[in-house]
C-alpha cells in the first residue's frame, strides 16, 4: 500500500526553523517586542533539542569587569586568525552581558560572590549551574503569546521566489504530513554540522561525540540549495576532549588550570600556543613525534577539587563522571587522557556559516541566520547565539516585515511532498542511509582531512574525495524509508552531502594553511597574506562558485554585490 | 553510549520520547523503548525526564565502559545520581541545583 502523506499549510509572519539556543530566542524577542505570529519549527522537542540538551557549565562568551565589547572581539579576531567579521563580532558581544542577565531573570542559577557579583573564570567567563539552561529557555518559549511551536517537524528546504524568501516545507516524524510553512520572513537556527567525517568512536558509541549528532547541517544545505551566500566551511573546528567520553576539557583546563602534558610528563601547550586550534595541533603532534598518549595533569588535586569536577560534569557531560567513577579512575589518581575529535562545521565556534549583513540576514531576502548557523562571527558560544537570535528579530520587527495573504503559491512545495512520497514508496533498495553515510564519513576522513590524517590534506586527495562524494550523492536516488522517521535519515544524509561538498571545496579554494588542524593544506602550508580574506562560495546552475571577501572593518555591513 | 529502559519500571507516561533531543525512545506496547541505540547522544535528558527510575544509562564497551550504569533522581533543588558498578557497590552524588558550579 503506498503512502500517501497529508498536506497541511500554515501561515505565519516569521518562521523560525529550529527551536535550540538561538531559536528560542528569536522566538521570546518577537513575542516580547511585537505582535507577529512566530512558528518555531523543531525536529525534536523543544525542551532539550539541540547542543544545550545535557546542559552547559559556564558562560563562555561575557564582558567581564574591566573588560569591553571590543576587547571580545580583539580576542575572537586573533584566535581565528583574522577571519572573522568586526560588525558581528562587536555586536554580539555588546549584547552578552544582557541576554545573561535575561537568562538569570527566567532561572538560571549563576555563581556570586558574597558581594553579589557574578564570580569570573578568566577574562570572559562565568560560573554557572546549566544543567537546565534548555528547559529554561524552552519554557519561556511555551508560554510566549504569538509563537506556535511545531514539534517533531523537520524543515528540508526553503520556499522562495526571485532572491526572497516565502516560507519552508518539511514532514513530520511521527505522522504522516507534510508541511507547507507560507511566512514573510524566516530564520534559521538549526546549529552547525556534525557526522560529516568518521568521528572518534565509530562502533556502537558512534553518537557519543562532541555536538549533537542530530544537528545535520540541514540549516546550511538548504541555504545553499536556495542560493545563499556561504563562508568560511574551510574553517572547521576540531575540539580538544576527554578521550572516549568526548566530554569537554576547558572545565579542568580553565578550573583546575591543569595543563596539557605528553606521556614523558612534559608540559606541551606552550611550544605550540594556544589558540584552540593550536590546543588541538599540539596535541597531534605530540602523537605524531612518539610523545603520546596526551593528558590534561589532574593527578594530585586535592579530594574537595576532585568532588567539585565530579559535580562539575553531572551537569553537562555526565559521561565524564560515569568514567571516573566506574572504576575510581578518578582525576586525582589519574591524569585524564585527551584526543582531537573529528571536524565539524559550526559557526558558534569558527566563522563556517550563511554570509550575513551586521543585521543578521543571508543574502536571500528574509532570510535570516543566527547561533551556529550564521557566518562570520567565531567564539560567540550561547550568549552569542542568543545575541544574534535577538538582533535578527529586532530587524525583522523594524522592517515589519508581516505576511502578505496575497501570497503567490509555489509549485516547489508539492513538488517536494512527491520527492518525500517517491522515498516513501520506493522498492527496496540495496544501501541504507547509514550505509551511505559511513561511506561519506570514510571518504571525508581520508580524503578531506579527518583524524586518520591528522586533520592535514593535498589537493589531489580533495579532488578524489570530491568525486567520491558525488558518487555517493547519486547512490542516495535509490535510498527509501518505511517510516517518516527513516525519511528523515535519508534527508540527514543528504545534507550532510551537500555540505561536504561545500567543505572540500573550501578546503581546496584557500591555498594556504590558515589555522593548523582547521585547514591544514599540505600543498601550502604555510599562511599567505594573499588568503587574508574570507572564502565564500554560492551554488549557480547546480555548480559551486567560489570567491574571496575582503576583512572589511566597517562597523555596519551590508550585502552590496551579491 | 547509550540508555536502557526497564520494563518493569516504564509506567508508559512517555515523557522520555518527547525529551530525547534525536526522537530515538519510541512507543511499543504501551511502554517507552529505545528504537534506535547506536544513536544515542548521551546527554541524559531521559534519565533527567523519567520521575519513575526506568531509565538507565551506560557507556559503550567501545568507550570503555564496564557495565556501569547512572540513573538521576530529583527530590526539591537536588539531583541525585547513582552509579551502580557491575559488582553491586553504588555511589551517590548530590548536586544542588541552587548551587552553581565552581569551576
Amino acid at each position: 500500500m503506498s503512502i500517501r502523506l497529508k498536506r497541511e499549510v500554515m501561515t505565519a509572519d516569521v518562521l523560525i526553523i529550529g527551536g535550540g539556543t538561538a531559536g528560542c530566542y528569536a522566538a521570546l524577542t518577537l513575542s516580547n517586542h511585537s505582535d507577529l505570529k512566530v512558528i518555531v519549527a523543531e525536529k525534536a522537542g523543544i525542551r532539550r533539542s539541540g547542543c544545550l540538551a545535557a546542559g552547559v557549565n559556564a558562560i563562555n562568551a561575557y564582558i567581564t569587569e574591566g573588560q569591553t565589547p571590543e576587547d571580545y572581539v580583539d580576542y575572537a579576531m586573533k584566535d581565528a586568525a583574522g577571519i572573522a567579521r568586526e560588525d558581528l563580532l562587536l555586536t554580539a558581544a555588546r549584547r552578552f552581558n544582557k541576554v545573561t542577565a535575561d537568562l538569570e531573570r527566567l532561572g538560571l542559577v549563576i555563581l556570586k560572590d558574597e558581594k553579589g557579583n557574578y564570580v569570573t573564570r578568566g577574562k570572559r567567563n562565568i560560573k554557572i549551574n546549566g544543567e537546565n539552561i534548555k528547559p529554561i529557555l524552552a519554557d519561556a518559549v511555551l508560554q510566549a503569546t504569538n509563537v506556535t511551536v511545531l514539534e517533531h517537524v523537520n524543515v528540508t528546504d526553503l520556499l522562495a521566489t526571485g532572491n526572497e524568501v516565502r516560507g519552508a516545507v518539511g514532514f513530520h516524524m511521527e505522522e504522516t504530513t507534510a508541511y507547507e510553512i507560507r511566512a514573510a520572513a524566516v530564520i534559521v537556527t538549526t546549529g552547525g554540522a556534525s557526522g560529516l567525517y568518521k568521528p572518534n568512536n565509530p562502533g556502537f558509541s558512534r553518537h557519543k561525540m562532541w555536538y549533537p549528532p542530530f544537528n545535520t547541517g540541514a540549516g546550511y544545505a538548504m541555504g545553499i540549495k536556495a542560493g545563499a551566500e556561504m563562508t568560511s566551511f574551510e574553517m572547521r573546528f576540531i575540539a580538544l576532549r576527554c578521550k572516549d567520553t568526548i566530554a569537554p576539557t576547558g572545565t579542568i583546563a580553565q578550573g583546575v588550570r591543569a595543563k596539557q602534558i605528553n606521556s614523558k610528563g612534559e608540559i606541551y601547550e606552550e611550544k605550540y600556543g594556544i589558540t584552540t586550534s593550536e590546543r588541538v595541533y599540539g596535541t597531534v603532534r605530540e602523537n605524531q613525534l612518539g610523545n603520546g598518549p596526551c593528558y590534561l595533569h589532574t593527578e594530585g588535586i586535592d579530594k574537595d577539587t576532585e568532588e567539585d569536577l565530579l559535580k562539575a560534569y553531572l551537569n553537562m557531560a555526565p559521561s565524564q563522571t560515569l568514567r571516573w567513577l566506574q572504576s575510581d579512575r578518578t582525576p586525582g589518581k589519574e591524569d585524564v587522557e585527551i584526543a582531537g575529535t573529528e571536524p565539524y562545521i559550526v559557526g558558534g565556534h569558527t566563522a563556517s556559516g550563511y554570509w550575513i549583513n551586521t543585521n543578521r540576514e543571508t543574502t536571500i531576502t528574509g532570510l535570516y541566520a543566527a547561533g551556529d548557523a550564521a557566518g562570520g562571527c567565531p567564539q560567540k558560544y550561547v550568549t552569542g547565539a542568543l545575541a544574534e537570535g535577538e538582533i535578527a528579530a529586532l530587524d525583522i520587527i523594524k522592517k515589519g516585515r508581516k505576511m502578505d495573504h496575497s501570497y503567490e503559491v509555489l509549485s516547489f512545495a508539492e513538488e517536494t511532498f512527491r520527492e518525500y512520497e517517491r522515498i516513501l514508496n520506493g522498492s527496496e533498495a540495496v544501501f541504507t542511509a547509514e550505509e551511505l553515510e559511513e561511506a561519506m564519513q570514510k571518504v571525508m576522513d581520508e580524503y578531506a582531512g579527518g583524524i586518520s590524517v591528522n586533520y592535514q590534506y593535498n589537493e589531489k586527495q580533495l579532488k578524489l574525495g570530491e568525486e567520491k562524494i558525488l558518487e555517493i550523492t547519486k547512490l542516495t536516488r535509490y535510498l527509501n524509508a518505511s517510516d517518516m522517521h527513516e525519511l528523515m535519515f535519508v534527508y540527514e544524509l543528504l545534507e550532510r552531502l551537500v555540505v561536504c561538498r561545500s567543505v572540500i571545496a573550501h578546503l581546496g579554494f584557500r591555498k594556504e594553511t590558515r589555522w593548523h588542524s582547521f585547514q591544514e593544506n599540505l600543498d601550502f602550508p604555510r599562511s599567505d597574506e594573499a588568503y587574508y580574506k574570507f572564502v565564500n562560495s554560492t551554488l549557480k546552475d547546480g555548480a559551486l562558485v567560489l570567491r574571496l571577501r575582503n576583512i572589511g572593518k566597517e562597523t555596519v555591513y551590508e550585502h552590496t554585490d551579491i | 553510549m547509550s540508555i536502557r529502559i526497564s520494563k518493569e519500571a516504564c509506567v508508559g507516561c512517555l515523557a522520555c520520547t518527547r525529551v530525547c533531543p534525536g526522537s530515538l525512545i519510541k512507543e511499543k506496547d504501551g511502554k517507552a523503548f529505545i528504537k534506535y541505540s547506536r544513536d544515542c547522544w548521551g546527554c541524559a535528558s531521559c534519565v533527567k525526564e523519567c520521575g519513575f527510575g526506568a531509565i538507565d544509562f551506560y557507556l559503550g564497551a567501545d568507550m570503555g565502559g564496564n557495565g556501569t550504569v547512572m540513573n538521576v533522581s530529583e527530590h526539591g533543588d537536588l539531583l541525585l545520581w547513582k552509579v551502580t558498578r557491575p559488582d553491586g557497590t553504588i555511589r551517590i552524588i548530590e548536586v544542588n541545583g541552587k548551587n552553581s558550579n565552581k569551576y
